[in-house]
């Protein structure tokens, strides 16, 4: 069966509406994902019906908030096949779960360990190791990409050591779309005793997640890029790497006893997730789960593969546009420039016609300039995108570039 | 350059009502800014935007200020077009006391000189201002 996208697209109500006085085609997907109804039902109901604080009340109102803001945990628990639901943590973002642990790492680093991170990060995974190396008197090494953007793994396999304490790495790149073999990778970093962090804003937009499949310590993603709400995230740790990982935020909820002087900690997941969690949050991240599982990830894939195989097409046959990233597996991303256009004015005149791109360096400045463009145009696509707009926005490209000329 | 002033501009912009008119006359506008060499295109000289990057170098001469801008997209080199028609060559009592946002706003383009554009345009503005207000102490 093939996915039905017009029905798709009948449940995101953004989707209907103009802008500058034209249908919107969102290509912005790498940034945020739009959501559909039934998550803006769940958010509005929980505020409507059940909204309470979740874990301390001795009320039914708090008890049903509870219950509800635990079953979203299981909902992501089986959704990433975790093996326990407390290797869930509750984060506000990709950015956030990396800065978790990577103010863990840090504390445990010393001088000689190395951590290993690629040429293609975002900077969410960059300056949270480059910093905890910093601090902690470390080594970062960067495994550098191809000429197409892919990983060179030779060098991967060439940087990892005895003295590799930690590795990150993205599971899909936001800026180019490569998709990397993480679990060939994380096997290889592992027979070196080394913990192993996906950063996977960009993954889990595009297909289920299998945590112990890949077999790493910790993967992130945030809630938003999942057809989920802003301010939501998830940090998953396998459960004997987390279960006595260095504190992050202290306050309430994540405490067992508190003197004056003196605190002890809770029990996973509560002792990582201090403070009045985003209960909302949580249950319409779970919401997007859920109404993302009603579609067989074979359609959803195939689906997304045609979108940027038509692309890919129609940019090569586009006079003066080079593509930027042409791995051999890549999904979801097509980055461009175009000769004699600053990416910012493609993207302008793009925004007038109503068609929503990102352009500049994506949070990958060191990437930009590693690969000595000033920044890229990046038209990305979700499920919910038709081969009609990837044909409008080509159309835009050339009106764009009329008036450029 | 032949700047032209900032009422042909009101005038021009006027006559064009569908947007690829209008953008086209800031785009053909950005075109004709000579700009600056690109060994002037230094640290020193940069106001960042987040999509764009903008040069702005100035000297005084015989009271007025002289301004040469640059930038990396041609539509922020037409919108420093407008802005220049407003700032360049005036005396720093000319400069402070143009409103700028009015001007842009007659020019229905005031979106684009919001602090939350990020084309750096606000940031030269401010910059210039701030200059004028220098030459004058
Ligand atoms: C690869 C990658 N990592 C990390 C992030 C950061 O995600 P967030 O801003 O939701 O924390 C992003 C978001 O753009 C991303 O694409």
């Amino acid at each position: 069966m093939s996915l039905n996208v017009a029905q798709i697209r009948e449940q995101f109500p953004i989707l209907h509406r103009q802008v500058h006085g034209k249908p919107l085609v969102y290509l912005d997907n790498a940034a945020t994902t739009q959501k559909p109804q039934a998550v803006i039902n769940a958010l509005t109901d929980y505020y409507t019906q059940c909204n309470a604080n979740v874990h301390r009340g001795a009320h039914y109102l708090s008890d049903e908030a509870t219950r509800r803001y635990e079953a979203a945990r299981k909902t992501v628990a089986e959704y990433i096949n975790a093996s326990r639901q407390e290797e869930v943590i509750w984060t506000s973002g990709t950015t956030e779960g990396i800065n978790l642990v990577a103010n863990g790492v840090a504390q445990r680093l010393k001088t000689g360990d190395e951590v290993l991170v690629t040429e293609m990060e975002h900077h969410a995974n960059l300056v949270t190791w480059q910093q905890a190396c910093k601090r902690s008197g470390a080594t970062l090494k960067v495994v550098p990409i191809n000429e197409d953007g892919s990983l060179n793994t030779e060098q991967f396999h060439a940087l990892l050591s005895e003295n590799t304490a930690f590795v990150s790495m993205p599971h899909i790149s936001n800026a180019l779309g490569t998709i990397n073999p993480i679990k060939e990778l994380t096997a290889a970093a592992k027979a070196k005793d080394a913990l192993v962090m996906i950063d996977g804003a960009q993954g889990v937009a595009h297909g289920a997640i299998d945590v112990q499949d890949i077999g790493c310590d910790f993967y992130a993603f945030s809630g938003h890029k999942v057809f989920g709400p802003t301010g939501i995230g998830v940090l998953w740790g396998c459960y004997e790497v987390l279960k006595d990982w260095p504190i992050w935020l202290v306050g309430g909820e994540m405490i067992a006893t508190v003197s004056y002087q003196d605190a002890t900690w809770g029990e996973l997941p509560n002792r990582l997730e201090a403070g009045t969690p985003n209960i909302a949050g949580a249950i319409g991240l779970a919401a997007a789960i859920n109404w993302l599982r009603q579609y067989d990830a074979a359609d959803i894939l195939a689906h997304e593969t045609a979108l940027l195989a038509r692309a890919t097409q129609l940019a090569e046959q586009t006079d003066g546009l080079t593509i930027v990233g042409h791995a051999a597996k890549k999904i979801g991303v097509l980055s461009f420039i175009l000769d004699g256009a600053h990416p910012a004015d493609i993207g302008f005149l793009l925004d007038k016609q109503g068609i929503a791109i990102r352009t500049g360096d994506h949070c990958a400045q060191p990437l930009m300039k590693r690969l000595n463009v000033p920044g890229t145009a990046r038209a990305s696509f979700s499920i919910y995108n038709t081969l009609d707009e990837v044909e409008m926005l080509f159309e835009g490209i050339k009106k764009a570039r009329l008036m450029l000329a | 350059m032949n700047l032209p002033s900032t009422d042909e501009i009101i005038d021009d912009l006027e006559f064009l009502d569908d947007w690829e008119q209008r953008y086209q006359y800031i785009i053909d506008l950005g075109k004709a800014l000579p700009g600056l060499p690109e060994s002037q295109h230094k640290e020193e000289y940069l106001v960042r935007g987040c999509q764009s990057n903008v040069w702005l170098i100035s000297e005084e001469k015989d009271g007025k200020l002289l301004l040469h801008v640059d930038s990396d997209a041609v539509i922020v080199q037409g919108l420093l077009t407008l802005v220049m028609a407003a700032y360049h060559n005036k005396t720093p009592e000319q400069i402070l006391a143009f409103d700028i946002d009015h001007y842009f706003a007659q020019l229905d383009l005031e979106n684009h000189i919001t602090p939350t554009r990020g084309n750096g345009l606000r940031a030269i503005v401010g910059k210039i201002q701030q200059l004028a207000k220098q030459s004058q102490a």
